[in-house]
């Protein structure tokens, strides 16, 4: 049983972390949709410094609205952004009509 | 340095004018391990064929069997991995996720932080695709971006940006051109180029 489901609501966390992440600065703090399940990978986070025995952890690919990644830019409303996040990096949220484009 | 950095990131290979460190320091430790006698010229040559010998035949392989075998299609994209496999083009990507070009959608690939590309399948990227411009522009202004490669795409097409950041590798399976029934193959694929398969360019023709 995986913590996300397609059509979930989700943030991506700013967890902080140094090192080789694989979360790029563009999208945390953003909201977007679960839309696929990829499976458990081994951490980057891990890999990178040679421990190859961290937890597999749980890897979705989420969506987002292209228009709310960057609400300077004129984009047409249906253009969206997907990219894969890692379970550790992302938290349920609410989504409700005053959700914050970004923070 | 030719130019200073400062703080950001070091030696990433951003065209074919500059950054050449790297290839000095590449040079120098392949010639360290020859006279050690760790390592042939041989090897290393070797090797650059290995890397060097998928490309876009075998993408274009797989494209042109998917516009003509509904079924393949079908396996193709629900799982890419296994689908490529089937065409005994060895895969060493955990994951290939193959997107669908439909009239409404337009598929875009890109990979943010460094070079991910589905190599097993379409060998090394193109120079420009481990570009920081198009690594930054192709999620950010997307559409300028196409429209830079010739690609005019329609408002009220849906575009979808993919970013391969972490461990799935994406391949953009093309709408087939007008006529597809009548043609083999090999005419198919030479319609189909790595353009295509990455998403900078649409119509196969």
């Amino acid at each position: 049983m995986t913590r996300f489901s397609s059509g979930d609501t989700v943030q991506v966390l700013a967890l902080g972390k140094t090192g080789h992440v694989r979360i790029p600065h563009y999208i945390r703090h953003k909201i977007g949709r679960i839309v696929g399940y990829c499976g458990t990978y081994l951490n980057p986070e891990d890999l990178a410094v040679g421990n190859t025995s961290g937890r597999a952890v749980d890897l979705y690919r989420v969506a987002f609205s292209q228009a709310r990644l960057w609400p300077n830019e004129l984009v047409p409303q249906q253009d969206m952004l997907v990219i894969e996040i890692y379970d550790h990096w992302l938290t349920h949220v609410e989504e409700t009509a005053d959700a914050p484009r970004s923070r | 340095m030719p130019h200073d950095h400062g703080e950001h990131e070091s030696l990433v290979i951003e065209d074919e004018a500059g950054n050449i460190e790297a290839q000095i320091i590449v040079d120098a430790l392949q010639s360290v391990l020859v006279k050690k006698g760790l390592l042939t010229a041989h090897e290393v040559t070797a090797a650059i064929a290995k890397l060097e010998s998928p490309g876009l035949h075998l993408g274009a392989k797989i494209v042109a069997k998917a516009w003509k075998d509904p079924a393949y299609r079908a396996r193709l994209l629900s799982d890419g991995r296994a689908a490529v496999q089937e065409l005994d083009i060895p895969v060493t990507e955990a994951r290939i996720i193959v997107v669908e070009n439909t009239a409404c959608v337009h598929n875009l690939i890109t990979c943010t932080l460094c070079s991910c590309y589905p190599r097993s399948i379409l060998g090394q990227p193109p120079s420009w695709y481990i570009s920081k411009a198009y690594r930054a522009r192709s999620v950010r202004e997307p559409r300028r971006v196409l429209a830079e490669f010739g690609l005019d795409l329609p408002e009220d097409v849906q575009l979808v940006v993919h970013d391969s950041n972490a461990d799935m590798r994406y391949l953009v399976l093309p709408e087939p051109p007008a006529g597809v029934e009548d043609l083999a193959p090999s005419e198919m694929e030479k319609m189909i180029s790595r353009d295509h398969l990455i998403g900078v360019a649409r119509a196969v023709k």
